[in-house]
């Protein structure tokens, strides 16, 4: 018979204040489960989002809002720059990068509109080697499909919107006013776990030829700003049989595959994948674009700008929670140490049975260190279980706060510390009782009355 | 098979006094034989068994079992002796509440040699008549049949010496006999030497030989 067997079974014996224990820890495994899953899963959702993009363009201000605001559609749109910035930048390093515009200040049911150019889906990839895919039935709006849209999958999910559906943009938030053109769902996005999932792609065209309608209404100068395209300005100045006919058909011979050229608008950012492998170019664009003070716009790193996010504020929270919950792990374990400390009076006598029997002090000592060991890993095995439910129960919370999808099902690597950190736990609390246990005197505890 | 010599064992009191339990200038059993120690309660009968498995160390004086000085073994080394040597049946039964008959016998062989041998378990708990209770626990089983399972746990590492601890003190007039009964016919059976110690006459005088404890001292030896 093993020590693992009779360790058990002595538990068994002591089920109720087994069982008790075990939940402290229990639950304070659980606690250190759910910040792990939770923080893990967050982090490697925004990073990897940050590092489908090597640059945003964006005005100048706050990097990380930037970051924020264009990447992960959190917060309230940064301020817009002119087009021919983005031109500018566009011809001096086209052979060098790819960049697509993103014009952002309309919503549908709390989502981002998003308008931009057809590029976004054919040319960017979403994850390394991973391109966006489309749902079966759907597929990319086209450069001439100006009132076309490609939505996100949670969009698609929350929504209800399926392809051939229509939708109208609301300008500003929720409380604004309702845009005069619906846009027709052309494809609806595979899940790809990134921000994108939670947002509504509209061709660029379209955008400006909503806003530019807009601006001859009375509602024009209601608009919150930031408001992507200027639409004013777009409306005044766009020249003539532009390709943002108000029926939303492009005018003939107007279909193009680059958005047009017009130094009038605005765009809000400007999504950059370097096309260039060379590494001290990479590094030198976004210090060139930074140093020219003709251009009224800034070069982010998203990369770089998250990871400071999380080895900043929320890494240190995170530590913050994770000390915590340790602290309760570490409360737990001295509950297992009183626990069968206390009941140490009541075993001597079995364990002077045991040393009759032949066991040697230290197989005693063992025994009892497996007892604590078991009830630390049975404690731990439920606190994993219950830390992936309670992980479940804010995964709705989470998704609706950062859009970031978390499943009850996800682990995390940083997981598999808790098996020997439980272990190395419970040796420390059990050796006190377990030292108990070794210096028993046998034939004084065999003459006590059991 | 087991020889004391000049064995005493004292215990220092709390005003300092030595009080001195045991005396034996001599005590020798044969392989297989079989010998009753008798005496009143408080005599030392118990501390005698305790000393000769080791379980206590004397004060003075020479254990040898099978020619096995037990004063010059380590304590680890004559907690190994007493597992693959040495059967011990408690007057209290002592089985751990937890386990089953058959695992209250397998623990016994957990510390032996006899590594955990299923089968054999089965066989001495059959042998003490419990083959159709083998995963009772204590508390379901009479007193009497406690202390069978007490009887075959300390058969279960095929011991050289079986100690007896007033084994029917605790059992109704009804199964004393059987224990004692079963206790001498496996021991027969095993070859295995028999010490039992009890201060009941109707018990005593079914052995060949008989020693009394008294005044500390094993007083006479009859046969």
């Amino acid at each position: 018979m093993s020590l693992w067997k009779i360790a058990w079974r002595s538990i068994q014996q002591r089920s109720l204040a087994s069982a008790l224990t075990a939940l402290s820890m229990a639950l304070g495994v659980g606690l250190v489960v759910a910040v792990l899953v939770i923080h893990g899963v967050l982090g490697q959702s925004f990073r990897r989002s940050a590092q489908g993009y090597d640059l945003i363009l964006g005005a100048k201000g706050s990097r990380l809002e930037l970051v924020l605001s264009t990447v992960f559609h959190l917060y309230r749109p940064t301020a817009n720059i002119p087009a021919k910035d983005y031109y500018t930048v566009l011809s001096r390093y086209e052979a060098e990068m790819l960049a697509i515009p993103v014009c952002m200040g309309d919503t549908f049911k709390q989502h981002r509109v998003i308008g931009t150019t057809p590029d976004m889906f054919d040319e960017l990839e979403y994850r390394d080697g991973k391109k966006y895919e489309f749902q079966e039935g759907g597929r990319n709006f086209t450069w001439d499909g100006h009132f076309e849209a490609v939505i996100g999958a949670t969009v698609a999910r929350r929504t209800g919107l399926k392809v051939g559906g229509t939708f109208p943009p609301v300008h500003g938030d929720t409380l604004g006013h309702r845009d005069q053109r619906d846009f027709t769902v052309v494809g609806i996005l595979k899940p790809t776990g990134t921000p994108n999932d939670r947002a509504i792609f509209v061709n660029v065209e379209g955008f400006y030829d909503l806003h530019k309608k807009e601006a001859g209404d009375s509602h024009a100068g209601s608009h919150e700003k930031p408001e992507g395209p200027s639409a004013t300005a777009t409306a005044e100045k766009a020249p003539p049989g532009s390709a943002g006919s108000r029926d939303g058909a492009p005018p003939a011979g107007a279909s193009s595959r680059k958005p047009r050229f017009d130094e009038s608008r605005e765009v809000t950012a400007v999504l950059v994948v370097f096309r260039t492998p060379n590494m001290p170019r990479r590094v030198a664009i976004p210090k060139e674009i930074n140093r020219d003070r003709e251009l009224q716009l800034q070069a982010v790193a998203p990369a770089e700008e998250v990871t400071k996010l999380f080895e900043g504020i929320i890494g240190n929270v995170q530590w913050i929670l994770l000390f915590l919950a340790i602290l309760i792990v570490i409360v737990a374990g001295i509950g297992i140490l009183v626990s069968i400390y206390n009941s140490m009076s009541d075993r001597r006598h079995e364990i002077a049975i045991m040393r009759a029997l032949g066991a040697r002090r230290v197989t005693v000592m063992m025994t009892v260190l497996c007892e604590s060991i078991l009830l630390a890993l049975g404690g731990g095995a439920i606190g994993v279980l219950l830390g992936h439910g309670l992980t479940g129960l804010l995964a709705p919370i989470i998704d609706k706060q950062t859009g970031v999808v978390v499943s009850p099902l996800q682990f995390q690597t940083s997981e598999l510390v808790l098996i020997p950190g439980l272990i190395l736990l419970a040796t420390v609390v059990g050796y006190l009782p377990a030292v108990v246990a070794y210096r028993t005197d046998v034939a004084q505890s065999l003459i006590a009355s059991p | 098979m087991l020889q004391l010599k000049d064995v005493k064992k004292s215990f220092i009191q709390p005003d300092s006094s030595e009080l001195r339990i045991l005396d034996i200038p001599e005590f020798e059993v044969a392989a297989g034989e079989q010998v009753v120690v008798v005496g009143r309660s408080g005599c030392g009968k118990t501390t005698l068994l305790h000393v000769i498995a080791g379980i206590s160390r004397p004060t003075s004086g020479r254990v040898r079992i099978d020619g096995w000085d037990m004063a010059l073994l380590e304590e680890a080394e004559v907690d190994r002796f007493r597992a693959e040597r040495i059967g011990y049946v408690f007057q209290t039964f002592n089985l751990l509440p937890a386990f089953s008959a058959l695992e209250n016998v397998l623990l016994g062989m957990t510390f032996g040699k006899a590594r955990a041998e299923r089968d054999r378990a089965r066989q001495l708990l059959h042998r003490v008549g419990l083959g159709h209770r083998l995963t009772h626990k204590p508390m379901q089983l009479s007193v009497g049949e406690q202390q069978r399972v007490a009887v075959a746990r300390a058969l279960a590492n095929r011991p050289q010496l079986l100690l007896a601890d007033e084994p029917t003190a605790n059992v109704d007039i009804g199964n004393q006999q059987t224990i004692i009964d079963l206790l001498r016919e496996a021991c027969q059976e095993e070859k295995v030497a028999l010490v039992l110690v009890t201060h009941a006459p109707e018990v005593a005088e079914q052995f060949e030989r008989i020693e009394y404890l008294e005044n500390i001292n094993l007083a006479w030896t009859a046969r």
